[in-house]
């Protein structure tokens, strides 16, 4: 059974208490995006502003549990100045990492997440690549709680699309 | 019944034994994480005593067939047990005609839907008021506010005052033309008993209908419609040791019988044509198609479960408990955790919603799990409440008659760990 060491690593706490590029950016030029988890109420809001097809600068604010907003932390510091092609394959393995099957992650295996498998006939998941990220990856092992790690991406990804929409 | 000792005039009398109300109950034999099963989250969903599964069991192991329409023995005992269950849930909440007035839906959410689906379609015209509470359950609202885009109602609100209670002191303004009242005897959220008597008594000298939203309190207070002075009452069976998948909808007689029918389908006819149809009599008018008979057994096993403990002494017992978490939580976390509800225990019920420190609610659930306790965490579907709240989301301990005061120590100390987490 998973232990809440797995769940509440130091960087996530470090990350909760003390949350980067936390705030609001004028619109425009950032562009606002809103991501909701209807089940628990959590509340992200990401200013995003891409030009160059570089993501210059990133904010985040909104409410949350402290997976929810550590993990919308990370990730404003893990894309920040990257460009849109590179921030959408974080996205990507990000997300894959999230949803490798639960059993992998089992007790005693503690290695298998970072074995690189990802779900069956998709691309395997190289966890090194996502650094600190990689912190995060204990969340998979507590399903509830996947939805609270991944809405910030969602509504990067979401921001992503609405800015290539504009341009 | 092991938890139950009954004195020879057949009344029972004095505190309660928890510990043997526990042995009445398997799944609290658990032991999630190695620890005990701490489970404070009745007011989401309450747990099973094995009188209640026995009787369910027994039902399906001996007496089931389709209730209304089979003529042989087998199908004539469900067809009893069926209506025994509507009579023993009738008896339970003081209703003057069970036989006709207690209709079986699928929960409360159910009950309020067809309420504003019948007699809200029937009567609501647009430009008619509906009055509400600050303070309700989603159960009670979307159904108003879906009816409300639909006919172009005017919905009102009863506010909440800073004490966490209805402020009613506006209530005859608040009524004037007001058509429905829809209102909860006990918020889920805050634990607090509403003066639903009194604000029904108002609404009646006003010419509104009354619905009585009693989830949370008809489990956990003797109830009786007549004196609560409502035209409907909505409940779940299991926040009340019941099954899941059965609700009840008390109505007065009169109403039921003016009310168009809700679902259509078998049993709730008495005639079809090709050109239309003419619905069955009470209480099957409202029960369309196969109904929850295990279910119906199961609610009324919980009843009896009840009954022969005395919904005093549950009451006496949660109002004990409520005054000692609140004693120990003060005593123990002081201005480091905020209670959401009522100060005292007169007005409230077992339910306590906290905000401790600047912990999420998710993340406190989170780590009280691993020390075994259930607690719920969100907005407990009561987003407006919430927004008058000002959080997000509170974690929410709720008491029954299975708890006692080890309970409570467990939650405290599961916050303590949770406090050194989080640092």
């Amino acid at each position: 059974m998973p232990g809440l060491e797995d769940l509440y690593r130091e960087i996530i706490l470090d990350h909760y208490r003390s949350p980067r590029n936390r705030g609001e950016l004028p619109e425009p030029p950032a562009r606002r995006v809103e991501g909701f988890n209807p089940l628990c109420g959590d509340e992200v809001v990401v200013y995003l502003v891409v030009e160059d097809g570089t993501v210059k600068d990133i904010r985040i604010a909104g409410q949350g549990c402290s997976i929810s907003q550590s993990s919308a932390s990370l990730m404003s510091a893990a894309v920040k100045g990257k460009a849109v092609g590179e921030v959408r394959d974080l996205i990507r393995t990000f997300k894959a990492m999230m949803s490798i099957h639960e059993a992998r992650l089992g007790d005693g295996d503690e290695t298998s997440a970072s074995d690189g498998a990802g779900p069956d006939g998709e691309e395997p998941v190289d966890v090194n690549r996502l650094g600190e990220l990689a912190a995060l990856q204990g969340v998979v092992k507590f399903p509830v709680r996947i939805k609270c790690a991944t809405l910030s991406w969602n509504t990067l990804a979401q921001g992503l699309d609405e800015a290539e929409q504009a341009s | 019944m092991a938890a139950v000792s009954k004195t020879t005039d057949g009344t029972v009398h004095g505190a309660l034994d928890v510990s043997a109300i526990k042995k009445d109950f398997p799944v609290l034999s658990q032991t999630p994480h190695g620890k005990r099963l701490v489970y404070l989250d009745s007011a989401a969903s309450s747990q099973h005593p094995q009188a209640v599964l026995d009787a369910m069991d027994d039902y399906y192991a001996t007496s089931h067939a389709n209730v209304h329409r089979g003529v042989y023995a087998l199908a004539e005992e469900a067809d009893r047990r069926y209506e025994a269950a509507r009579l023993a849930v009738g008896r339970f909440i003081g209703a003057p005609q069970p036989d006709v007035e207690v209709l079986f839906v699928k929960n409360a959410t159910e009950a309020i839907n067809l309420v504003a689906a019948t007699w809200g379609r029937a009567n609501l015209q647009p430009g008619d008021a509906v009055l509400l509470t600050d303070i309700e359950h989603h159960a009670n609202l979307v159904p108003w506010l879906m009816l409300a885009e639909e006919r172009g109602l005017e919905l009102r609100w009863i506010p909440m005052g800073d004490d966490y209670r209805l402020d009613v002191a506006d209530l005859d303004r608040l009524l004037s033309g007001v058509k429905l009242v829809a209102c909860t005897t006990m918020s889920n959220v805050l634990g607090t008993i509403t003066p639903f008597a009194r604000i029904a008594e108002a609404a009646h000298e006003a010419g509104a209908v009354v619905v009585a939203d009693a989830a949370q309190s008809v489990p956990h207070l003797a109830t009786d419609v007549s004196s609560l002075g409502c035209d409907f009452l909505a409940f779940s069976a299991h926040k009340m040791l019941g099954p899941t998948g059965i609700g009840v909808l008390w109505g007065r007689a009169e109403l039921l019988e003016a009310m168009p029918p809700f679902l259509g389908g078998g049993g709730m006819i008495r005639d079809v044509r090709r050109d239309g149809f003419s619905p069955n009599v009470l209480p099957w008018k409202f029960e369309a198609g196969t109904p929850p008979i295990a279910e119906a057994v199961g609610l009324a096993a919980a009843v009896r479960y009840l009954e022969d403990i005395g919904l005093d002494r549950v009451r006496a017992h949660e109002v004990t408990l409520v005054s000692y978490a609140q004693e120990q939580l003060v005593a123990r976390f002081g201005d480091d955790l905020r209670i959401f509800g009522p100060a005292g225990t007169d007005e409230r019920g077992g339910v306590l919603s906290l905000q401790y420190r600047d912990i999420h609610p998710h993340d406190l659930s989170q780590v009280l799990d691993q020390s075994g306790v259930c607690i719920r965490a969100g907005h407990h579907c009561a987003k407006p409440l919430m927004r008058r709240l000002g959080v997000p989301a509170t974690a929410r301990a709720s008491f029954y008659l299975y708890n006692d005061e080890s309970d409570v120590d467990a939650l405290a100390d599961a916050l303590d760990s949770a406090g050194t987490l989080f640092g």
